[in-house]
């Protein structure tokens, strides 16, 4: 393990605590940047989606990981941004406008959506933000005027002032722009009072609110934040995918969105990008054993969602950290290699702990 | 006289939606937390039959039964081996788990072979029977789902209210540490809830087969019963049924009065509503939390 020695309180809250971060991020940031010349078109588009994925997943993590808020209908916040950004593109508008309108939009509905989740938390938020999920999908089904109905909607091309990102390489480097401006926003709110007040409310309400932690301020501005960040995705989405529908934005993607947090590790941002990774890798690795399994079980429509259940539960029940935990045990045992412990990452178990009234 | 037949239709889904809720409310009190698997496992009920009645042939009434002994051992065996194991752990991790064994579920019922994405026809003797009450024409299948629901809480109330077991479960469902202390196997008792859950969920799979179809998708049903769990108090059982029952009537008059598109919204809006009003539903208790 590496320790770094404190001198000042400027180290507690530095975005890279010591030069090996400086180092390596930079070195994944040229990468990045020079995927054009090693990747091909199809390559560019998975990182692409990948990158749009992980922008969305950083306002989940917030909401979820960092606030404690589980939101069951995400996919609405995205649908919200991609059905704005589809009508301001149709209409000319300059993406970062109409990006700004579909974050700010998004937001609105996210602190709609945030107000009654003052009153209700935990499983009842859920089935709260699930049921509004389900609305908000009904209603791009039914408000056929604006949304196209079922029918969906094709989307224009990215222009940002009379420059058309129309080639895959330009519309990577919009989104890996918009992906790094996002991380650095969400590390920056992290370290901030407002990340602190998120964590704090996560770890406890109660402890929270007697620190002088005003909830209902807080948990709003975590949905819309959240909620924003997924509005600037839906954007991207709409750009990416050309043809937007209802059943994109439904509880199915909801849960994807939900499975990626999860399995990425709740509670970090590189679990973000790991969650997103894995979410769009899965489904090629899946077709890539496909043709190796007999084809009685290789071809079965229920293949996919078969192994998306089995990760998920695999996860829950073996590593609740997701991949990022696993990678920090494997960081650890590295570095301790003769002093590891097996209980050194394990949790503690609670009895029920609320107590019901009659 | 077409108010009355709305109403009983309302009734009869609400019914299912009720049963499925019992699910979601028995293993709340049990555990605190929520099985997103319930309606899942509704549709495991629903083949569990219809395997029966065609490939084995037995009629309806000896398969029904057998379905439900079949999937309450189900239900046990999933608590030991799948969530035994994040007993203690936040609830969201249940929610998960049971998520994605809901995913597994689906997946694995399309992967067998002639049954797959196709819908099928569950056989029962009193199919497409229908009952004239003056001048009102009523499905028996839908007078089937009522009864049935009806007689199920009635058991569920000798259980809980005579038997050991029952008395046990609520104890523990109360305060698990003191229940353990006295002498409950409070572990055990979680199993035999998921597997009551299960046997449940079972019933109101074979109720609803004739109704619709059985199909893999079927499972998604549960999602409506978690306006009815929501609606009646997540920790009551009598709110469960009543919570039901409210979601179906409401769908059914919507659908009768209200432009098409909002019977399948309905449901979602009355639990947003109810979420604003009164948090803890028509039948919830309070809950204090240490801190």
């Amino acid at each position: 393990m590496r320790f770094t020695f404190k001198t000042s309180y400027d180290q507690d809250i530095a975005l890279a605590k010591h030069g090996g971060h400086r180092f390596w991020y930079g070195a994944l940031l040229l990468a990045l940047l020079a995927a054009p010349w090693w990747l091909g078109n199809y390559g560019l588009a998975q990182l692409s989606f990948m990158l749009i994925y992980s922008i969305v997943g950083l306002g989940l993590m917030l909401l979820a990981g960092y606030t404690g808020l589980f939101s069951i209908g995400h996919a609405a916040f995205l649908g919200a941004g991609a059905y704005v950004e589809a009508k301001l593109a149709a209409a000319g508008v300059p993406f970062p406008v109409s990006v700004s309108c579909a974050a700010l939009l998004s937001a609105a509905v996210g602190v709609v959506v945030g107000l009654p989740a003052l009153r209700v938390k935990g499983i009842y938020l859920g089935i709260a933000t699930l049921a509004f999920g389900l609305i908000v999908e009904e209603v791009f089904a039914r408000w056929e005027g604006v949304t196209g109905g079922n029918a969906g909607l094709s989307v224009a091309g990215l222009q940002i002032f009379g420059w058309r990102a129309d080639s895959a390489a330009s519309f990577y480097f919009v989104c890996l722009a918009c992906t790094v401006l996002a991380t650095l926003g969400v590390l920056n709110l992290l370290r901030a009072p407002v990340g602190r007040a998120f964590v704090a409310i996560r770890d406890s309400e109660i402890s929270a609110q007697s620190m002088g932690i005003r909830l209902a301020y807080y948990k709003t501005l975590a949905f819309a934040v959240s909620a924003a960040l997924a509005g600037i995705g839906g954007a991207l989405y709409a750009h990416q995918i050309r043809f937007i529908s209802p059943d994109q934005f439904g509880i199915v993607q909801s849960i994807d969105l939900l499975l990626m947090v999860v399995i990425g590790g709740l509670g970090s941002i590189h679990g973000v990008f790991l969650g997103a990774i894995f979410l769009i890798a899965m489904p090629q690795a899946i077709a890539a054993v496909k043709d190796l399994l007999p084809a009685a079980i290789g071809q079965a429509p229920g293949l996919q969602a078969f192994v998306y259940g089995a990760v998920l539960v695999a996860f829950v029940l073996f590593e609740p950290y997701g991949l990022y935990g696993r990678w920090v045990k494997v960081r650890t045992w590295l570095q301790m290699f003769p002093f590891y412990r097996r209980g050194m990452f394990a949790r503690q178990k609670s009895f029920q702990k609320s107590e019901r009234v009659r | 006289m077409e108010v009355l037949q709305t109403f009983v239709s309302g009734i009869a889904q609400g019914c299912i939606y009720g049963l499925i809720a019992l699910g979601f409310v028995l293993i709340y009190k049990a555990t605190e937390t929520v099985s997103f698997a319930q309606g899942e496992l509704m549709m495991l009920g629903g083949f569990a039959g219809l395997a029966l009645t065609t490939v084995l042939g037995l009629p309806f009434w000896a398969a029904l039964p057998i379905v439900v002994v079949a999937m309450a051992g189900f239900g046990i065996g999933l608590e030991r081996v799948a969530l035994r194991p994040v007993l203690g752990q936040p609830t969201f991790a249940v929610v998960m788990l049971t998520i994605g064994i809901s995913y597994m579920a689906r997946g694995a019922i399309t992967m067998v072979p002639s049954i797959g994405t196709d819908t099928h026809r569950l056989a029962v003797p009193y199919k497409d029977e229908v009952l004239r009450l003056g001048g009102m024409v009523l499905a028996v299948e839908q007078l089937a789902v009522i009864v049935a629901t009806a007689l199920l809480c009635g058991l569920l109330y000798l259980l809980f209210s005579r038997s050991r077991i029952g008395i046990a479960m609520q104890a523990s469902s109360q305060n698990q540490l003191a229940a353990y202390y006295m002498g409950i196997p409070v572990q055990r008792l979680n199993g035999l809830v998921w597997g009551l859950a299960a046997a449940v969920a079972a019933v109101a799979g074979l109720l609803l087969a004739p109704i619709t179809f059985v199909h893999a998708n079927m499972g998604f049903i549960g999602l409506k019963a978690f306006p009815a769990a929501v609606v009646g108090g997540f920790g009551s059982l009598p709110g469960a049924i009543v919570g039901g029952l409210l979601v179906g009537l409401v769908e059914a008059f919507a659908g009768f009065y209200l432009p098409e598109g909002l019977k399948d919204i309905a449901a979602y809006v009355v639990v947003l509503v109810m979420l604003v009003i009164k948090p803890n539903g028509l039948f919830g208790e309070k809950t204090l939390k240490k801190v």
